[in-house]
């Protein structure tokens, strides 16, 4: 499948590969110079391959409440929330996030590997709720604005009013009905936008000419990684629970969500491994699948690394023995048969001087 | 990045690897295709200096921000030189794949292989196809 800015993409010289079956743009110019210009100006994700599901009905909060970890009654109108989508044992089927549109009205927009199974999900266990579960993913093209200067370079360039961090807003895009959603992947702040697909070639072009530099998938993972962003499929699977992955603060057992019981059993008795940032000290590029050792013996595997632009050495996250996976511990990482000296370190593993929390 | 270029005294393999062959010894690096595939070059991990290289095998690893890749040797020898200055400046191999980002220098311990190599039309051939 292509998104509605294939031609766009095409035109900028961008490299492609395939992803959940669609054609994205992995790179333009390239990987460290899109990564910097969002974390030192903007740069823009057609991330249009991203699902969206509407949740509506009288029922909705009662449902969404029953689906997804987190608390869904805290969102408040125009308001926006992390969750995960848990199968009965606890294992993540996706991560997301919820925006409430409006009183009995949510959007969820769901990771495109992942967006027809949990439609699947969520039509299943819909049932006996009063809510209608819609497919809206064909209704949105999605761009994500990102960096120190995105917010004021959208203002005025779509002259719109955009909604405060975590928050989602109703705006006109190209004349058209779309959504502003102070929400992103990149550690920086920003917005990303919910627009008509017949606009979206358009839009893309002003925020082009307004200076917004275009950014691809490799530079989205390496910005998502910096910020220690589970990326579902690499750090998060259906095998692993919440609590593991270090997700626990966006899991509410006490609202009774699918999957709580196991979520609160690991939560209480702890998990024999648990996902933690790590830095390399020295030379060498962690890759996913890398044996994480302790002296000799194989204490965890890599599940997202990559070489980071902005601190200039290698960086991943890794699933490994929970006594370990603290802060300043020291491991070994079997990079292709060579054993790269790397220390555990806090999220994140990048924080970016000039993000505003709200 | 520089333009698209395969000089025409150089002799290729088809894993992207070209060889400047001055009688018994023989320059090794990467091609413009292979460095404009593998994105800007962020680590390069040579071998050491007495190491044996054998033809169509790795010898070496290139990464990029995305990727990993190995570097095939296009002919049989022995290390005599690594390019120590990609250690701190790995974009060489971006910017000069051919002068600047050379990877290592070998001596050949079997000359003849060079018939086995392609020209740089034929590499050219390669590419289009």
């Amino acid at each position: 499948m292509r998104t509605l800015l294939y031609d766009q993409h095409v035109a900028l010289g961008a490299k492609l590969t395939s992803f959940a079956g669609w054609e994205m743009p992995v790179q333009y110019e390239g990987v460290r110079e899109e990564h910097m210009a969002v974390r030192t100006h903007a740069g823009m994700f057609d991330v249009s391959h991203m699902g969206e599901v509407e949740v509506e009905g009288p029922g909705a909060l009662a449902f969404l409440q029953r689906v997804l970890s987190n608390d869904v009654a805290a969102i408040g109108l125009g308001g926006a929330q992390y969750s995960c989508l848990c199968a009965e044992d606890g294992g993540v089927l996706d991560d997301l996030f919820a925006y409430r549109l409006g009183g009995d009205r949510y959007l969820l927009v769901t990771n495109s590997a992942n967006h027809a199974s949990d439609l699947a999900w969520l039509g299943r266990w819909s049932r006996g709720f009063d809510v209608a579960v819609r497919d809206v993913a064909d209704r949105y093209a999605m761009l994500a604005v990102q960096g120190p200067h995105a917010r004021v370079i959208v203002v005025r360039t779509l002259a719109i009013e955009l909604p405060a961090r975590m928050r989602v807003t109703a705006v006109q895009i190209g004349n058209r009905p779309a959504l502003a959603c102070g929400t992103g992947y990149t550690g920086e702040d920003g917005v990303e936008l919910l627009i008509d697909p017949e606009v979206a070639p358009a839009i893309w072009a002003e925020l082009l000419d307004a200076g917004v530099v275009p950014c691809g998938l490799a530079a989205r993972d390496t910005l998502r990684l910096e910020a220690c962003f589970h990326l579902h499929g690499s750090d998060l699977s259906p095998e692993r629970n919440p609590i593991e992955a270090g997700l626990g603060w966006c899991c509410k057992e006490a609202t009774g969500f699918l999957g709580a019981e196991a979520v609160a059993r690991a939560r209480a008795e702890g998990t024999s491994e648990r996902l933690a940032p790590f830095k390399i000290e020295g030379a060498g590029i962690p890759r996913q699948g890398n044996p994480v050792l302790a002296g000799d013996e194989r204490v965890g595997a890599v599940t997202s690394g990559s070489f980071s632009p902005s601190l200039g050495i290698g960086i991943g996250m890794a699933y490994l023995r929970s006594d370990l996976a603290e802060p300043d511990v020291e491991v070994e990482i079997d990079v292709r048969g060579k054993r790269r000296a790397a220390r555990i370190a806090s999220k994140p593993l990048y924080a970016s001087p000039t993000r505003k929390e709200n | 990045m520089a333009d698209a270029s395969y000089p025409e005294d150089l002799r290729y393999h088809d894993q992207h690897d070209w060889a400047r062959i001055e009688g018994e010894q023989a320059t090794f690096g990467i091609t413009w295709y292979a460095q404009d595939n593998l994105g800007e070059v962020v680590f390069y991990d040579p071998p050491e200096v007495g190491a044996a290289v054998s033809k169509d095998a790795s010898y070496a690893e290139v990464e990029s921000v995305k990727a990993v890749s190995d570097v095939i040797a296009p002919l049989s020898g022995e290390i005599v030189e690594v390019n120590e200055a990609l250690t701190d400046a790995p974009e060489r191999i971006n910017e000069d794949p051919y002068g600047d980002g050379w990877l290592v220098k070998v001596r050949l311990s079997a000359p003849e292989e060079a018939g086995a190599l392609l020209g740089a039309a034929e590499y050219r051939k390669l590419l289009d196809s």
